[in-house]
């Protein structure tokens, strides 16, 4: 591989890199410190976990979900009137919230699927109906959640103790096992490979990449430890993105995304339903959504009739930063992981170097722009489009 | 227009072409499916830009360098493409000025535009109002819409790609009678045109195309040419050793055999496209089907691949000895059935994908353990079918829109292979691919017969349909017109059976069977 071809490949990648060195300088290294790296994350939750089922909704052929913000909305605010209207627990609630969000999106995949409403119009409905449900749930009130079992489920720090005191050391422990094991697990699957004679990348290469890898791992644990240890919604970030990093990258069921969105008619022709792919894009789409209004609800600690306002945009910023193909039929979760945080990036970045609200709209405008360019500009290069 | 060369990737469309028309005549242009026709008209009304092919068009004398349509326009050259091209959802009117709007002072002029409509609508025969939507007239009043549009742009020489396609014998009739009444008033027109009969009855001079080049130009200022004259310029080319030896070895078994089968159009659901269609592939067998565009060979092909085209579908389907009810795509994979589809591009592989990904598609499962792909298997698979089939890829990775057609349609046989089918219908599997891969996929159709499955193929291509086949259907209009045995069967014979079902289906069409 030359070096454009290295540099086309990750350019995200970079972008990155070179975006939050540029915020390290101009904060004063104020976005280092741990509780800002430790929050990036957690404040982009929702970019993440949706950005997830996006993905497919936009490996279909482009098509995006307008109602994620909403249906978000409507679940927490279901969670908050369940929890302080009600008797029922945390575990109970979080059934009937991820239950109803099941439901939006089975409704949503039907529409969509099965009756081939186009899924702009579709979703724009199902934008104003949950917000509109959520609203109505909540009174135009705003409910705050005091379930301490709730709360700890999702928006807690793990403690361990003995270990964990003014340093989480847990955190740096956590972090460099997990580093080692990635390690371990290339020079396994590598000398698997060798065995049955499959080809292979550059050991040099791959390597490279592991380690760079490893030391982001390690120091971001690093930081994690000097602030307040292992967030348990990490844990629910982490278990959703390798989730669906899984299915869009071995699964029969994952290839088919790709395959309507590069191809509809040669995808049926091949005897997919490709109603079914439909279907469940939209319906996973809407779990997901549904999940992170449980995280929202959590991390802010009441739902109000705008949360999640705008969310949605967010989401499908995120993707299309993160490269995933306007037309569809092409993009990774690790992608779109790359586009949501550079995004979170550029959002804290700005926030905490001060700077006025509404330019940040505008800066966010420019680099989404820049991206989709880039995108249309080198897939024509290449002849792809 | 001399020298002419297009150039396609992989193929050489027209390879110095010359055609020569004069004023105030009607000239056909005839030839099989494929021989550069439309192409050739397409260089000729700058829908090919110059610069995308080779050669010089002179017309009145000025050398003409085309970038757009709008540039033949501008001189009185207009196209009408087979396919029409007129919006539904607008007025006749609307349509006719469509992109040459009579201009107001503010916006369109309305009125302006409706009486001009009205004007030309007038010279074509056509009564309706101009305020009609497109979509509540005929074909054939459409059709005299788009010369009502052509007339509407001072046209001088109009070019029709298969005028009749769509017509009855009376509005055919009907249309060729305006065209020689329009060249009495000076107009020249280029027709490209299957229907001899009409060629014979309208033009004054027939140029024969073949494999991208002019055979002959015949003259017809008397009208009284022999249509055997024609077939025998459109398809006379000596056979040589373009198709690999096979041992035939024709087993009795049926492998797949289809009775009475009807079919619906999906959207004009009371027009018949398949009409009473039986017949029958042993294994070990290749079976042609024969006919020209618009036969029903597609449709037929997917009506039974799956009940993937058309409604009301009706018939027996039998699969070595079995009646089968497929309702799906995936019925039909699962039954034995390959579809390996006409159109490689739109229909058939998905392009920006790797030559490993589209291999697995139609039987994904094979490659899958639990629902989970085994990536390393899957490249093996294809590293297997790349040698096997000799697909010219550096690896399996390889975007399939980096491939040339021949190469494409290789990937997409082995997609079908590996999906492993007792039946495989080719439809056009050798379209615009040069001489070298068709040969190889002649040798891996031979392969699979050897294999006792069933091969039918699709094609427009005579030569090859007697060149590979055991047995040739020939359909036309939906119907099963003839069978003969490939041994006995000639071009003149395949032809003959279609023009002269043309003529007796005639009568059948007006009931809008």
């Amino acid at each position: 591989m030359n070096a454009s071809a290295v540099i086309k490949k990750y350019t995200m990648t970079i972008a990155l890199v070179v975006v939050f060195v540029f915020f390290a300088i101009l904060t004063h290294g104020r976005l280092l410190y741990a509780q800002n790296i430790s929050n990036l994350l957690l404040q982009n939750a929702y970019v993440l976990v949706m950005a997830c089922g996006m993905l497919l909704c936009i490996l279909t052929g482009g098509n995006v979900d307008l109602s994620i913000g909403a249906t978000l909305c409507l679940v927490a605010a279901l969670a908050a009137q369940l929890l302080s209207k009600t008797a029922l627990g945390a575990f109970a609630t979080i059934a009937i919230c991820m239950a109803v969000a099941a439901g939006i999106g089975a409704w949503q995949g039907f529409w969509i699927g099965h009756m081939h409403i186009p899924p702009f119009i579709a979703t724009l409905a199902g934008m104003f109906l949950f917000r509109g449900l959520g609203r109505v749930l909540l009174a135009s009130k705003t409910v705050s959640i005091a379930n301490r079992t709730f709360l700890d489920m999702f928006s807690s720090y793990i403690t361990v103790p003995g270990i964990d005191s003014k340093v989480y050391w847990s955190a740096l422990i956590v972090g460099i096992a997990i580093a080692l094991a990635l390690i371990v697990l290339t020079f396994v699957s590598r000398s698997k490979k060798a065995r049955k004679g499959y080809e292979m990348k550059s050991a040099v290469s791959e390597y490279a990449q592991i380690i760079a890898i490893d030391v982001l791992i390690i120091a971001y644990s690093w930081q994690l430890a000097h602030y307040k240890g292992i967030p348990v919604m990490l844990l629910w970030i982490l278990l959703v993105v390798l989730v669906f990093a899984f299915i869009t990258s071995k699964t029969a069921f994952g290839r088919y995304f790709y395959a309507v969105g590069g191809n509809e008619k040669a995808t049926k022709l091949s005897g997919i339903d490709t109603k079914k792919v439909y279907f469940w894009a939209y319906f996973w789409m809407s779990v997901l959504a549904g999940f992170s209004g449980l995280l929202v609800a959590s991390r802010i600690g009441s739902v109000s009739g705008d949360t999640g306002l705008t969310y949605e945009l967010d989401t499908i910023g995120a993707c299309f930063i993160g490269g995933a193909s306007a037309y569809g039929g092409s993009g990774t979760v690790s992608g779109i992981i790359v586009g949501a945080i550079l995004l979170g990036v550029i959002n804290q970045g700005m926030s905490i170097y001060g700077l006025d609200n509404n330019w940040q709209y505008v800066v966010k405008g420019a680099v989404l722009l820049t991206a989709v360019i880039f995108d249309v500009v080198s897939n024509h290069k290449t002849g792809k489009a | 227009m001399s020298n002419i060369t297009k150039l396609y990737p992989g193929v050489r469309a027209l390879d110095n072409v010359n055609l020569e028309v004069e004023r105030g005549e009607i000239h056909a242009v005839v030839g099989e499916n494929g021989a550069g026709k439309s192409t050739l008209m397409n260089v000729l009304s700058g829908t090919i830009p110059i610069g995308d092919y080779e050669g010089t068009i002179l017309y009145d004398g000025h050398n003409c360098h085309f970038k757009t349509v709008r540039d033949s326009e501008a001189l009185g050259i207009v196209i009408i493409h087979q396919e029409l091209a007129l919006i539904p959802e607008l007025s006749i009117g609307e349509n006719m000025f469509l992109g040459n709007e009579r201009k107001g002072r503010l916006g369109i002029d309305w009125d302006e535009t409706f009486s001009q409509a009205a004007t030309h609508m007038k010279r074509v025969g056509l009564k309706d109002s101009p305020s009609t939507m497109i979509k509540d007239i005929g074909t054939g009043k459409q059709q005299l819409v788009e010369i009502a549009k052509a007339l509407s742009r001072n046209v001088k020489l109009l070019i029709l790609d298969e005028p009749t396609s769509s017509l009855n014998s009376e509005d055919s009739k009907m249309l060729l009678d305006m065209l020689i009444d329009f060249k009495k008033q000076g107009m020249t027109s280029i027709i490209i045109s299957h229907k001899l009969s009409e060629v014979a009855y309208a033009a004054d001079k027939i140029t024969v195309m073949r494999d991208g080049a002019t055979i002959e130009t015949i003259d017809n200022t008397n009208h009284n040419i022999d249509e055997d004259r024609i077939i025998r310029g459109m398809v006379g080319r000596a056979m040589t050793d373009r198709f690999p030896k096979r041992e035939h070895n024709v087993s009795a078994e049926i492998g797949m055999e289809v009775s009475d089968w009807c079919v619906n159009h999906p959207v004009y659901t009371e027009k018949r496209v398949v009409n009473h269609v039986s017949f029958n592939v042993h294994k070990g067998e290749i079976v042609g089907f024969s006919g020209l565009q618009g036969a029903g060979r597609t449709e037929l092909a997917r009506s039974i691949f799956g009940k993937s085209y058309g409604t009301a579908i009706t018939g027996t389907l039998k699969v070595a000895g079995r009646e089968l009810k497929l309702k799906s795509e995936r019925d039909a994979i699962e039954a034995g059935i390959a579809y390996v589809t006409e159109d490689r591009k739109l229909n058939g592989l998905v392009l920006v994908d790797s030559v490993a990904r589209n291999n697995t598609l139609a039987r994904l499962e094979k490659v899958c353990h639990r629902g989970i792909i085994d990536v390393n298997m899957e490249n093996r698979v294809a590293e297997e079918y790349k040698e096997k089939l000799r697909i010219k890829t550096p690896t399996v990775q390889q975007f399939v829109n980096n491939l040339s057609g021949g190469n494409q349609q290789k990937v997409l046989l082995s997609k079908w292979m590996f999906a492993d089918p007792e039946v495989l219908i080719l439809d056009e599997p050798t379209r615009g691919i040069d001489v070298g891969a068709k040969y190889e996929i002649y040798t891996i159709m031979n392969t699979l017969v050897a294999q006792g499955k069933s091969v039918v193929m699709i094609s427009s291509e005579l030569t090859e349909l007697l060149g590979m086949c055991d047995r040739i259907y020939v359909m036309n209009e939906g119907q099963m017109v003839a069978e003969m045995d490939a041994a006995d069967a000639t071009q003149e014979k395949i032809m003959g059976a279609i023009l002269k079902s043309d003529k007796t289906s005639t009568k059948d069409e007006n009931k809008g069977a």
